[in-house]
């Protein structure tokens, strides 16, 4: 039989509502073997589901109705408009969780998503500036203007490019770049 | 208006009469080239007769509708009409007015289907009893 914990259940419920293809599982209650893991979903049987793609799904919500429920579906196999609407609204219920208002209600976890992204980029920020102190090595000589100006020049007296790179740019006669 | 069910294509047909899509394709995602082609009215006409089966029973319904609004289309309302009577029969008030709040979700961002769909239904629906889930403030959360 399958099974599907609770662990399991938490990652796929929630999440966007995106084009009806994410869906809430409400399993039945796990009337054996309750002690061994808190909610159990027996997978083998039917189970209800609020989908905006699939709108009557495989079992009502409610199948365990109490007395006053029952009179009610007792009175629903009559004329309906000797219903009033709050005994409308209770049969709905009986048989569906949510409303397709309610399923696509936006939720407003993009702000804890954008949130935790940029707390780690700060996060990531704070650590390479660590590093820059404490882990990179001392900057190498040749990377020192007086260092860059001698090579500079010796590339010159070698000629470097002479035709269409560097040294065809500078001025010899003048002594500074064309 | 649209004789038959209106076809909604991704790109997004803005106005309300019928588009033409690439291939005449009814049945959802299939595209012949070959082979007979069933026209809107032989659409309607089968789903008519599925759900005004007498003894249609809770299971075929469920199948009927969930098959029904995975279509691209908005169902017609003589479709709608049958399927409605269809909960009747089977004594499921919750599952009719489920069906339009679907209608009402098929039509996506063309927000003038769903008022013409309900005034079309209307005589079924005073005739049944059915509140359409505005009525009921179904449509809050």
């Amino acid at each position: 039989m399958l099974r599907l914990t609770s662990s399991r259940l938490g990652s796929l419920l929630a999440g966007r509502p995106t084009a009806a293809l994410t869906f809430s599982i409400k399993g039945r209650a796990a009337s054996q073997q309750s002690h061994e893991v808190s909610e159990a979903l027996d997978m083998s049987r039917p189970m209800y589901y609020d989908r905006v793609d699939m709108p009557l799904p495989d079992k009502p919500y409610k199948d365990v109705l109490s007395e006053a429920e029952q009179k009610l579906k007792q009175k629903e196999k009559g004329p309906w408009s000797q219903l009033t609407n709050e005994e409308k609204v209770a049969l709905y219920r009986l048989k569906f969780c949510q409303s397709y208002s309610e399923m696509k209600a936006p939720s407003a976890e993009w702000k804890t998503v954008l949130g935790g992204v940029l707390f780690f980029l700060g996060f990531t920020g704070l650590v390479v500036w660590w590093q820059r102190i404490y882990v990179y090595p001392p900057r190498p000589r040749t990377l020192e203007d007086d260092w860059k100006a001698m090579q500079l020049q010796r590339m010159l007296d070698m000629r470097i490019n002479p035709v269409e790179g560097l040294s065809a740019k500078w001025d010899y006669d003048k002594g500074q770049w064309k | 208006m649209f004789r038959a069910a209106v076809r909604l294509s991704v790109s997004g047909a803005r106005s309300l009469t019928r588009t033409q899509p690439r291939c005449q394709a009814p049945l959802a995602s299939r595209c012949y080239s070959h082979g007979k082609q069933e026209t809107d009215e032989e659409f309607d006409a089968r789903w008519i007769t599925y759900f005004n089966k007498p003894d249609i029973d809770a299971w075929e319904l469920r199948k009927g509708m969930n098959t029904l609004i995975g279509y691209d289309l908005v169902p017609e309302p003589k479709i709608l009409e049958a399927v409605l009577r269809a909960c009747r029969r089977l004594n499921d008030l919750a599952s009719a007015i489920r069906i339009l709040e679907a209608v009402k979700d098929k039509a996506g961002p063309h927000k003038d289907i769903y008022p013409y769909v309900i005034q079309e239904l209307k005589p079924v629906l005073s005739e049944l009893g059915i509140s359409t889930p505005e009525e009921l403030g179904l449509d809050k959360i």
